[in-house]
């Protein structure tokens, strides 16, 4: 008993849960009970849908020791040329074509960044960064983007439907819990299976930790990477696909620019930057909390103008504390093992 | 031949990078002569490089010590800002900003970006917070700075007497950008080159272990480096101010992925330890005259520019790896 | 005479034209334990990576266990009964001692899916052929090196391995757990398993080993039973040289200590270290490897601040709290891990030679004076007779014994009056280490400064230092001329 909590004391995951309680009672108190609302939790719920799904393809990736920028510009290309080419055919059927179309030209995009990072043994960071700017270039170039103001209908459907509408009763405000929240557990239950239930994934763990040995154990390390970027793609484009689904129209280039914060994300909620540790609760709490803050400014009475002074100032905190807990953690091991050899 | 050999043996990476770059210029002096090769179209792009040129410098010193400085367009955007707000408090009721006050502003710009820069580089030297993670923290903070300023809008109404001489061309031929570019590269490759820091910076790069064994002041190598890099995007700052003529917390934002883009083009090694000056410099020019070269074509759609770019460098990565490969194979 | 379990007979391995391998034969019978040693560069790695398939042989031939073994991959080589286990003992320190045990067997099976309970069982099978008690779920980077080394030993043993060779295996260990280990191999050895122990330490190829082969320059120069080696005999067969070696007597001391400590404390690792370094003396100090020498070495060096007590240069207190403190005080260090802490391996040779004088280095203007750099670098290489083409070259082109020069190289370039060496040969060549001892004894003598020797191997120290101190736990246990003191004294304190 005591040994769990311990463990659980070591683990970056209980520090961002308690800082998100700590948060979430701050907002609680200070919105005048605004955040434990039906539709407060639903708002949240819905809005952690999209960079969820992102954070859980950044976590893999930066598992694995890697880096992955180009997931934005991924997930815009394979849903605009979805999205385009289905309004140009005039279909009208369900999401399922749409979301087929979406994973495959994510997993083509993906393999894209898989040949260089696994096969070529590229640095995966600076693949990213030009495979980037080649999917933006072909999307706004080839492709001609522009904004679609309507989208297929089935699209339109999916992204409207609702699992249960939750209503306020005090203010009589209501929101919707959109079916793309089972989704996104989906990915999540999909991703803890690959990642913690298959040599796939524990070779993504193991070569994070250690390349030459991954190899030397048996794990085909090029194509554990190849696969990975393959199913980071898919997992992103999905994203890219529920966004537009969720915001009813495909604007081509709003969803650049998110890769950074979706990274804090994940790295506040214990990923190593380094590779070959992180977890998906962390990841999806720490996912949470930046979801949290850039949504609550409201309730708080802040204009939204301070949203980037908070993340900034979150991100800067975090990482601060978890690095000076580095050293200070050394320094106390360091003690520990000198005190214990002396008792011995 | 063989002296060339030698020659080329010297920098591979940076006669790889002239070789692409000339044969950008054979074609198209083959395709579109008249409308690239004129002195119209050189003036242009050296008005318009300076301002993400100064950041990549930055960017480069950061790299070449093993991080990576995310914060450049944070660090532009707080100075344009600063710097609208100051020149339109100086130049008061009158509207006009006088020529005295230009030195008060290079003033500002530089100590936004000592402070900026600073600031990094503490995060980075006493916290020990991951360059990437550290600097991607100050970019948020000053966006978000900016965002509170400005509230989100564009500031252009503000006395435009200096950022239009920044604007102008000295003697009608000379961009003044062009100029500021110069001095500021030229001081960095004397740094570099010159004086005993550069060698350190590589050095600090290798190993920041072995720097610390060695006796050197790890912690101040990062400050001044950081803070230097911080200095540079100030000023590429106030060259963005007087592109647009105006100042708001979200212009350039594609600079951030685009100087580290020209960095590792220049051959500078992301892990650090790695890396000249002169192959940034010519990865700078380079991209901006892939540019420039697109937009001669009426019919294709300057938007190909970013994918040509991100071709190019995934191009020198796989460049840089065959070559490699081939090295250790024999 | 029985069959041999592995016989090599003349192969041969070329490098881009290199001869690594020239003819060379050797055999190992079951369950022998037959040491392979030789200098940096012998060809020693070249041949274990030949038998277990990393490398493919140019000619010759390799049988094991009554089979040919044409071109073998590495996981045919595991598959008929070799097993390797390399310095870094690939392992993944991320991951628990489960999954690295399991790994290699359930990938080899290829499974796919992971089961918990398969792992397990897997991972106590293979911890209970050697008897190793360990948390399984434990994370591998929380143990300590002899744990990670029993968990790549028990790994090796899960297939059912005949020859398991160990390459240089006794390096990071202290005294107590090489005897684990040897008790352990020895134990191996019972159950009908051969080892090939690679090292060059002397006294293990004594302790444990049968028989023993000795390859130079790519060439087998001898092969024979370990009753039969001595000393002397070891390191010409080595090095192809004959050392007279002398034992260092200091001729000039200065009156007055150049360096003094008194009541030296680093809270947890030593305390009360009090001592005296004259000018002209070898002072050498040993102890196991966590009684606190090297945490001693690098408080006296600034990087690890002593927490109390004072140090005194030519009699005056000096405040060191960081190296550059140090190096102000003419205080160099040679540090214990000369890969992570002493050289830049991906820079240039004269690039480490000149980094830490750098700042001295200028023109009256205050830029970098690459002339006097550059000759700087001249005088050093050929002073210390670095062998290289070009010290333009990066130091990871050099042998050990030519790196550990560029480092002393480093430190003699500052002119420092106090030379702090800790582990000064460790992983270098019979031959450097000569050499280096010699330099070593010839700078106190000639140059009149104080030299400290901090190493556990014990001939090393009682050979070239004046003087001995012995820590224990932190504290000094002793101190005595070294001519007033032998090996067996020495351990007898240091245990």
């Amino acid at each position: 008993m005591q040994k769990s909590l311990k463990k659980l004391l070591g683990r970056t995951e209980f520090y961002v849960f308690l800082l998100l309680v700590v948060l979430s009672i701050v907002i609680q108190i200070r919105s005048g009970g605004q955040f434990y609302t039906p539709n407060g939790l639903v708002d949240i719920a819905s809005a952690l849908v999209v960079p969820g799904i992102f954070a859980v393809g950044t976590l893999m990736v930066i598992i694995s020791g890697g880096f992955d920028v180009s997931f934005p510009a991924l997930a815009s290309l394979a849903v605009y040329a979805t999205t385009k080419s289905l309004l140009d055919l005039g279909y009208t059927g369900g999401v399922w074509l749409p979301l087929l179309m979406v994973l495959a030209i994510g997993a083509v995009l993906g393999a894209f960044n898989g040949f260089f990072v696994g096969y070529l043994n590229l640095n995966a960071m600076i693949v990213t960064l030009g495979a980037s700017s080649v999917f933006r270039g072909i999307m706004q170039g080839a492709l001609n983007s522009r904004q679609l103001a309507t989208i297929p209908e089935g699209m339109r459907n999916f992204g409207t439907s609702a699992l249960f509408v939750a209503t306020n009763s005090e203010s009589g405000l209501s929101s919707r819990m959109p079916v793309a929240f089972l989704v996104y557990i989906a990915v999540i239950v999909l991703a803890w299976f690959v990642l913690n239930k298959t040599y796939f994934g524990r070779g993504i763990y193991a070569l994070g930790g250690n390349p030459a040995s991954a190899t030397a154990a048996g794990f085909n390390v090029k194509r554990t990477k190849f696969l990975m970027f393959v199913f980071v793609g898919m997992i992103s484009a999905l994203a890219g696909l529920i966004r537009v689904c969720m915001m009813q129209q495909c604007h081509p280039t709003n969803m650049l620019g998110m890769e950074m914060n979706i990274i804090a994300g994940v790295v506040l909620g214990g990923a190593a930057i380094t590779g070959g540790a992180g977890t998906l609760t962390g990841c999806v709490l720490g996912t949470l909390l930046i979801v949290t803050v850039e949504n609550s400014m409201i309730l708080l009475g802040i204009p939204t103008t301070w949203k980037s002074v908070f993340v900034g100032a979150l991100i800067i905190i975090g990482t601060g504390v978890s690095a000076m807990q580095v050293v200070r953690a050394n320094r106390a091991a360091d003690r520990k093992k000198k005190i214990s050899k002396e008792g011995a | 031949m063989s002296k060339l050999k030698k020659i080329y043996r010297g920098n591979p990476h940076l006669y790889r990078l002239l070789g692409i770059t000339l044969v950008w210029m054979v074609f198209m002096a083959i395709t579109r002569f008249d409308k690239f090769y004129s002195f119209k179209n050189f003036q242009t792009i050296a008005t318009q490089f300076p301002e993400f040129g100064l950041m990549a410098l930055g960017v480069m010193l950061c790299m070449m010590t093993g991080g990576i400085d995310l914060s450049c367009v944070g660090v532009a955007n707080t100075t344009s800002i600063l710097c609208a707000m100051l020149m339109t408090s100086m130049a008061g009721e009158s509207g006009v900003l006088s020529v005295a006050s230009y030195p008060v502003v290079v003033l500002l710009v530089l100590a936004v970006g000592f402070v900026c820069g600073m600031f990094s580089g503490f995060l980075v030297a006493k916290v020990r917070i991951p360059p990437i993670l550290a600097t991607l923290g100050v970019n948020e903070l000053l966006t978000g700075i900016c965002m509170v300023l400005t509230g989100g809008a564009a500031m252009s109404s503000f006395p435009k007497e200096m950022t239009t001489m920044l604007a102008s061309n000295l003697g009608g031929i000379v961009p003044v950008r062009l100029i500021v570019f110069v001095v500021v590269a030229v001081i960095i490759w004397f740094m570099l080159t010159r004086t005993t820091y550069g060698t350190k910076l590589l050095l600090l790069g290798t190993s920041e272990k072995v720097a610390k064994y060695s006796g050197m002041k790890t912690e101040r190598m990062l400050l001044r480096t950081y803070t230097t890099s911080g200095i540079c995007s100030a000023l590429g700052g106030l060259m963005m101010l007087s592109t647009y003529a105006s100042a708001r917390a979200d212009y350039g934002t594609q600079y951030t992925l685009q100087t580290i883009l020209i960095v590792v083009l220049g051959g500078v090694s992301p892990n650090g330890g790695k890396g000249k000056i002169s192959g940034v410099i010519l990865a700078i020019i380079l991209l901006k005259m892939l540019e420039s070269g697109i937009n001669r074509f009426q019919n294709i759609s300057s938007y190909y520019i970013s994918l040509i770019w991100g071709g190019v460098l995934i191009l020198a990565m796989v460049l840089d790896y065959l070559t490699a490969d081939k090295r250790s194979r024999a | 005479m029985a069959q041999a379990l592995l016989k090599v007979e003349k192969v041969n391995k070329s490098f881009a034209g290199v001869h690594a391998l020239k003819d060379v034969s050797l055999e190992i019978m079951p369950g022998e334990i037959h040491c392979l040693a030789g200098e940096n560069g012998c060809g020693k790695s070249t041949l274990i990576k030949i038998i277990s398939g990393v490398y493919q042989r140019d000619s010759g031939t390799v049988e094991f266990d009554g089979k040919q073994l044409g071109k073998i991959t590495p996981i045919e080589a595991i598959t008929s009964g070799i097993q390797v286990i390399y310095q870094d003992f690939s392992i993944f320190p991320n991951l628990t001692v489960m999954e690295n045990l399991a790994f290699n067997t359930e990938l080899a099976a290829k499974r796919r899916i992971v089961s918990k309970k398969r792992m397990r069982q897997i991972a106590e099978e293979a911890v209970a052929k050697i008897n190793f008690q360990v948390d399984l779920d434990a994370l591998v980077g929380t143990l300590s090196v002899a744990e990670k080394q029993m968990v790549a030993i028990s790994r090796a043993l899960m297939f059912n391995a005949k020859l398991i060779i160990m390459d240089e295996p006794t390096t990071a260990l202290t005294r107590k757990e090489v005897q684990a280990l040897f008790d352990i191999i020895l134990k191996l050895k019972a159950q009908g398993i051969a080892i090939l122990f690679v090292s060059h330490k002397l006294d293990e190829v004594f302790e444990i080993s049968e028989r023993f082969t000795i390859f130079r320059s790519g060439e087998l120069v001898v092969t024979g039973n370990t009753k039969d080696l001595d000393d002397k005999k070891f390191t010409y067969y080595m090095t192809g040289r004959e050392f007279n070696d002398k034992t260092f007597v200091a001729e000039k001391v200065t009156e007055q200590p150049i360096l003094e400590t008194k009541g030296l404390s680093l809270e947890g690792h030593f305390s009360d270290v009090s001592f005296q370094l004259r000018g002209g003396e070898i002072l050498g100090i040993t102890g196991l490897l966590d009684s606190g020498r090297t945490e001693l070495a690098l408080s006296l060096f600034g990087i690890r601040p002593a927490t109390s007590g004072t140090i005194l240069r030519d009699g005056k207190p000096v405040q060191i709290r960081s190296a550059q403190d140090a190096i102000h005080a003419k205080i160099g260090l040679v540090p214990e891990d000369r890969l992570s802490e002493g050289l830049f391996l991906t820079q240039s040779i004269g690039d480490n030679i000149v980094i830490s004088e750098i700042d001295r280095l200028k023109t009256p203007a205050g830029t970098y004076d690459r002339k006097r750099r550059n000759q700087e670098v001249a005088d050093w290489v050929s002073e210390l007779s670095i062998a290289t083409p070009d010290p333009n070259n990066a130091a990871s082109t050099l042998s050990g014994g030519n790196q550990q020069r560029i480092v002393l190289a480093k430190w003699l370039a500052c002119q420092p009056d106090v030379l702090i060496l800790n582990g000064p040969t460790v992983g270098v060549d019979i031959g450097s280490k000569h050499d280096i001892h010699a330099i070593l004894q010839k700078l106190a003598r000639e140059t009149g400064i104080g030299i400290i020797i901090i190493s556990d191997d014990l001939p090393e120290v009682l050979e070239n230092c004046s003087r001995l101190m012995i820590l224990k736990d932190g504290r000094i246990v002793h101190e005595s001329s070294t001519q007033d003191i032998d090996e067996k004294t020495v351990l007898s304190y240091m245990m």
